[in-house]
């Protein structure tokens, strides 16, 4: 059996499209194409490059054959895997195969949203579940309600130390010229907002934004050549527990542990080997998950480990340092856009919000209701 | 024509009963209801009839952008299965993870079939 090659493909171009509220009329198929335009300026390829094509969303049942026909490209290889908002960490994987075996020699991975401007029930249409609908539950927060009121109980983690989670990511924001929250924000505040499902206020929900974006993927032998410095993928991993919150083994643990495990691996580091580290916050709860299951805290101690500014800018490990879903932007499915930022910062191109020497990152995306999860971690030139 | 894992399920519960599979080959109980068990891969999935019994494994309140909060909980039953309910009879946010709670049927209404829904086994609400 081949494996995927530590630093096997590397990330040479990265690009938001327009995000937060978009123009009216724009669709998910112009936000993709917006992305991929921006990300191959980026490293200055061309859409003649671009031999694989990979993309998901909730809007478009096809988006690979509707973006391809809209480009105008018959791309060699095609992907639409969608496992929601860890979809893109999936995909790293399936273009870095495609990519060691040259079924392509130019990936993108796009998505595109406009919920914000359509509305979310029209941007993801509700499915019916018999066994789970007649109780109304509002999802997916009730799902991660639920598994947040099973970490209270066995942990004690509290209200307020899940606020910090939404405080932390609101200072990164406020660095963030882009981050669609502009305002500061206390834990008393966080507490007291409107109650969505209990024990969440609005404040640990993500936002509901539009926004797309892209990344290129190519051999780091190409990468090289291009303009900017590459970010090679150091190591991938994923696991998917179930679908339905009902179907959940364990409300505790997700698949992040067997995620990271692959990941770290596959690139033979450990959690204190990165600088970085880019978790899909829809919820509070997610990033003290994701912390303990990705092994930065034992667990049942993510609660307390978010506290103290550890998570927040000038803490000890630099959390979500775009604003995250909770305060930067989360148009529905926001796995690529902590790929964006781990690259960004990779880079050094993040101005205010900058990690100094930031060599090695995570992104680690979740998708559904804590179902599918992925950890891709990257790395520097130096890191290889 | 075979009659869907729905349709029995929803069979039981219009005749007030709570119903899951059994996998004989794996030794255990099934929830949701499916034409192939999930742990074995074998067909062969027995109907029983639960207790109607279980403890509440996760609870919330989630509330509408106009009204009252409602409760939606995870019951693990004491068959080994675990499903989505809501606990009534009792208020909302008073419903504790450990709370036993018996099924009961929720009538259907309108295009909503019959559904299970849960009580505190204890009246008083406690353990």
């Amino acid at each position: 059996m081949s494996e995927l090659k530590r630093g096997g493909a590397a990330i040479v171009g990265a690009a938001e499209s327009d995000i937060g509220q978009v123009g009216p009329g724009f669709n998910v198929i112009d936000l993709m194409a917006q992305g991929i335009t921006r990300a191959l300026d980026d490293c200055g390829l061309a859409l003649k490059d671009v031999d694989g094509l990979i993309s998901a969303c909730t809007q478009s049942r096809t988006s690979p054959l509707n973006l391809a026909e809209y480009l105008g490209m018959s791309p060699r290889y095609i992907d639409g895997t969608i496992v929601g908002g860890s979809s893109f960490m999936f995909h790293i994987q399936h273009a870095m195969a495609a990519l060691q075996l040259g079924l392509c020699e130019v990936a993108v991975i796009a998505y595109g949203s406009t919920q914000r401007s359509i509305g979310r029930q029209n941007a993801s249409v509700r499915e019916i579940n018999p066994y789970e609908t007649p109780y109304r539950p509002f999802l997916p927060s009730t799902a991660y309600a639920l598994a947040a009121s099973r970490h209270m109980h066995e942990f004690g983690t509290t209200r307020e130390q899940m606020a910090e989670v939404a405080v932390a990511a609101r200072q990164w924001a406020l660095k963030n010229p882009v981050a669609w929250e502009k305002n500061p924000l206390t834990v008393e505040e966080v507490l007291k907002a409107r109650m969505v499902s209990y024990p969440f206020t609005v404040r640990d929900i993500c936002l509901v934004t539009d926004g797309g974006g892209a990344i290129v993927l190519t051999r780091p032998e190409r990468a090289k050549s291009l303009k900017k410095k590459p970010v090679y993928v150091l190591g991938q991993g994923q696991c998917i527990t179930h679908a339905n919150i009902s179907s959940m083994p364990d409300l505790t643990v997700t698949g992040a542990r067997e995620s990271g495990r692959q990941a770290y691996a596959m690139a033979g580091l450990v959690a204190k080997d990165i600088d970085i580290l880019e978790l899909y916050d829809a919820f509070t709860i997610n990033t003290i998950l994701f912390l303990e299951d990705l092994g930065f805290c034992k667990k049942g101690e993510g609660g307390a480990f978010v506290g103290g500014g550890r998570i927040a800018p000038g803490g000890s490990l630099p959390v979500n340092t775009n604003g995250g879903g909770l305060s930067y932007c989360h148009p529905g499915m926001y796995g690529l856009f902590l790929l964006i930022e781990a690259v960004r910062q990779l880079r050094g191109e993040c101005g205010e919000r900058q990690v100094e020497g930031a060599e090695t990152a995570i992104a680690h995306g979740n998708g559904g209701v804590l179902s599918s999860q992925s950890t891709v971690i990257l790395g520097t030139e130096v890191t290889l | 024509m075979a009659e869907s894992p729905l349709a029995v399920y929803q069979g039981y519960l219009d005749r007030g009963q709570l119903a899951y599979q059994w996998d004989k080959a794996a030794g255990r109980a099934v929830f949701y209801p499916r034409v192939v068990s999930p742990f074995s891969g074998g067909t062969d999935l027995e109907w029983r009839v639960a207790s109607g019994l279980g403890t509440v494994y996760a609870t919330t309140v989630t509330y509408p952008f106009k009204g009252d909060g409602h409760n939606i909980v995870l019951v693990d039953c004491d068959e080994g299965f675990r499903m989505m309910g809501r606990v009534e009879e009792i208020d909302p946010l008073a419903v504790k993870i450990g709370l036993r709670v018996k099924f009961r049927v929720h009538p259907a209404e309108g295009e909503q079939p019959a559904y299970p829904v849960f009580t505190p086994l204890n009246p008083a609400g406690e353990g």
